[in-house]
């Protein structure tokens, strides 16, 4: 596991391509969440933006990226067949897969550290010049605050788990165009067909399967009752989502042919 | 090879290399499949809504507000009604028993002199009033409005106003000391009977405050009153010399509450008090529109975005692209067959599955007697046939970045994010509606608005926001912006292809 390990992190390190993927990751992810801060106002009647869900928005971005490196990683091989090799070296293909799933976790791990305290950075400097403050009941996200501490923590996994869902789809389809298209697509899809949907048991059910809606319940801080689904079991529907889709690529990875 | 012969070869070789890969013809019935899976799906929640009776339709066959209280007197042929308004108040009602009404007008508050064909609710008709917010304005058959003067009224500073016909034809005109007067618009009422209502009226809108939540909104408010003034009332024409009617028209709905007079008439002075409104209904939240039963589009957008970028990368990947460049080597032309084949077949497979969808859902809709906010059937078309050509389009854009970034994944995830995440972000997040216009603005996002139904009303009061359904952009210019964005994509793609090694 340890040749694994290594063999697949000097593939990430050497990679064309990854290091801007990973700054991309941090940069978006930032950059979005700095303009979404200074674009909401605390100022105007009902204020009722939650400053670090809000101070955290650009994940929404960044996962795009995310997805991207989780896919790649083994599509890329697919792609150049390169995959081939890989399996010579390495026939165990369990060990291939998790070595791939634990290298990317590390990789995004820490471009999700730097993006999201960025983010909570940005927010912090930039939230209080449009009142929130703490004499408006709304005082910029600080880490001294506990749910605060959730939300960064939870919206780091968060990335994590995506890429890791990412790196499950591409195993599956193997090609990375349709492995990006079906992630974003299982992301952007269900918040979409949410905001149409009539009826308050299928809304709320959606809302509780969308990985993207019921992951970011982790980011809330204010009004946790109204949210439909709790923080930790929003970022556990994830989890479910990720898993499954790593299931089914191992098991697709010891089934198929290369 | 030359010319268009030389170019007719090319749209065929791409026509070939599209219809003979699997994937790609499997990838357009998946387009239509998930287009009508989810658009199935958004409409499978809803159930029929209030029980409402039948809404007042106007002239133009839209839903209106016709509610108002209504001092006339039948006028025959050509003619005109002069008075003069020298006040008008409201008054806020209570909403529940913890509340106590408070005084103020409502902005869209409407005191003035009226022609209207008969007194059933939605026949067309013509009126000069004053407001409390929007100064003297004239309206006719419920959606058009024209500014007069600003300012309101008051005892000090009454207004005089003025409706005569002449034909089809009603000229509304104000003055403020009865002997100078200003036209402030000529409208012609089609179908006008010889003899119409002629005389005052009163209305006020509900009140109501939207504050935007957490991605949700909220709406408080409740019925309003006001009360207007009149004298100097004076009507030219064959209009009997009898009293006046005293009509409250509001379909049997709710009246005016107990304690307030509509009508009181003392020495040729009225006192008017009306609630209600003559206006357009706008499709407010919780309204279900046409549209929402194309929701899929989005799904099939996805799909026939992965395909787009896919039509001119997996060239790349398989080193096909060489041989296609050899064999014609004027690589404009190459792209722009690649655009058109692409464009065509998404637009005939876009337009197949969303007209089924749009009939399907319809017939679901009508099955389960969902009253959908009604469009012409020209908006209808423009919905349907918009969706085929925004997919279209969107597929060029995203073979335009393809071109651009060589690598599939990255111009997907390009593609997905300028086009989907704009909307999610303006439509369902924490953006404030300004932030959100502007995004629906500036993005290929802004394209959304071709699937429009709804209008805007200066004249109604209500929440025009994007996760309303009102787009900042009317619907073709924002398909404009996707059409603006891929022209810039495709002009980038043709000039890295030219520069670039394949």
């Amino acid at each position: 596991m340890r040749c694994a390990l290594h063999a697949e992190w000097t593939k990430m390190r050497t990679m064309a391509g990854n290091g801007w993927l990973v700054t991309a990751i941090v940069a978006l992810t930032i950059g979005l969440s700095a303009a979404v801060s200074a674009a909401v106002d605390c100022t105007s009647a009902g204020c009722d933006a939650d400053p670090t869900k809000t101070a955290l928005t650009g994940v929404v971005l960044g996962q795009a990226i995310v997805a991207i490196l989780g896919a790649l990683v083994i599509s890329g091989e697919y792609g150049t067949g390169m995959i081939g090799v890989t399996l010579a070296a390495m026939p165990r293909r369990t060990t291939v897969m998790a070595a791939k799933a634990v290298v990317l976790s590390g990789v995004v791990l820490a471009a999700g550290i730097a993006a999201v305290l960025g983010s909570l950075l940005a927010g912090r400097l930039i939230l209080p010049g449009n009142g929130f403050t703490a004499g408006h009941g709304h005082p910029a996200p600080s880490l001294a605050d506990g749910a605060t501490v959730r939300a960064v923590i939870g919206t780091i996994v968060y990335l994590v788990l995506i890429a890791l869902l990412s790196l499950g789809i591409a195993t599956v389809v193997r090609d990375a165009t349709v492995a990006i298209g079906t992630v974003l697509g299982v992301l952007f899809l269900f918040p979409v067909l949410a905001q149409v949907v009539e009826d308050p048991d299928l809304y709320r059910h959606l809302q509780q399967i969308s990985p993207l809606i019921a992951g970011l319940a982790v980011q809330n801080t204010m009004h946790l009752a109204d949210a439909p689904i709790g923080p930790l079991a929003g970022l556990g529907v994830v989890a479910v989502w990720a898993g499954a889709a790593l299931l089914a690529g191992g098991v697709l990875l010891r089934r198929r042919d290369a | 090879m030359t010319g268009s012969a030389g170019f007719e070869r090319l749209l065929r070789a791409e026509w070939t290399k599209f219809r003979t890969v699997r994937g790609w013809v499997i990838g357009m019935g998946v387009a239509a499949v998930v287009m009508l899976a989810m658009s199935l799906l958004g409409v499978s929640g809803s159930s029929a809504g209030g029980g409402r009776g039948p809404v007042p339709v106007g002239p133009d066959g839209k839903p209106v507000n016709d509610a108002f209280t209504f001092v006339s007197r039948p006028l025959a042929q050509d003619g005109s009604i002069t008075v003069r308004v020298t006040s008008l108040t409201g008054v806020i009602l209570a909403n529940g028993p913890d509340e106590s009404p408070s005084h103020a007008e409502e902005p869209w508050a409407k005191a003035g002199v009226i022609i209207k064909a008969s007194a059933a609710q939605g026949s067309p008709y013509a009126a000069i009033m004053v407001t409390p917010g929007h100064g003297v304005r004239m309206q006719d058959n419920f959606v058009n409005d024209n500014a007069g003067s600003s300012g309101a009224v008051s005892p000090v500073s009454p207004r005089w106003l003025r409706l005569s016909r002449s034909g089809e034809m009603i000229t509304g005109s104000e003055s403020v000391d009865g002997t100078s007067w200003t036209d402030v618009s000529a409208v012609r009422l089609a179908n006008l009977p010889d003899t119409v209502l002629v005389g005052m009226f009163v209305t006020s809108p509900d009140h109501e405050v939207t504050t935007q939540g957490f991605g949700e909104l909220d709406t408080i408010g409740g019925p309003t009153v006001a009360t207007a003034t009149f004298d100097h009332v004076e009507v030219e024409g064959q209009s009997g010399t009898g009293s006046w009617d005293h009509v409250v028209v509001n379909g049997g709905e709710r009246g005016l509450p107990p304690g307030i007079e509509p009508v009181a008439e003392a020495n040729g002075t009225f006192t008017v008090s009306g609630a209600g409104n003559i206006a357009p209904i706008v499709a407010g939240p919780g309204s279900e529109t046409v549209e929402q039963g194309l929701i899929g589009a989005f799904a099939a957008l996805i799909v026939v975005i992965v395909l787009g970028t896919m039509f001119i990368t997996s060239e790349y990947r398989r080193g096909l692209i060489r041989t296609t460049l050899v064999a014609s080597p004027r690589r404009g032309r190459v792209l722009a067959a690649k655009a058109i084949v692409l464009g065509t077949v998404t637009f005939v497979v876009g337009l197949a599955s969303s007209a089924a969808a749009f009939a399907l859902v319809g017939k679901i809709r009508s099955g389960r007697g969902i009253r959908v906010y009604p469009a012409s059937s020209l908006t209808e078309v423009r919905i349907v046939v918009g969706t085929a050509a925004l997919l279209a389009v969107a597929a060029v854009l995203a073979m335009a970045v393809g071109a651009v970034m060589r690598r599939g994944a990255g111009a997907v995830a390009a593609a997905v994010v300028l086009v989907v995440l704009p909307y999610i972000l303006a439509v369902a997040s924490v953006l404030p509606a300004g932030p959100a216009r502007w995004l629906l603005r500036l993005t290929p996002a802004a394209a959304f608005s071709i699937q429009q139904s709804t209008t805007e009303y200066f004249q109604v009061t209500s929440t025009y926001t994007p996760s309303t359904g009102y787009f900042p952009l009317a619907p073709w210019a924002g398909f404009a912006v996707l059409c603006a964005w891929t022209a810039a994509a495709l002009g980038a793609a043709l000039v890295l292809l030219r520069r670039r090694d394949a």
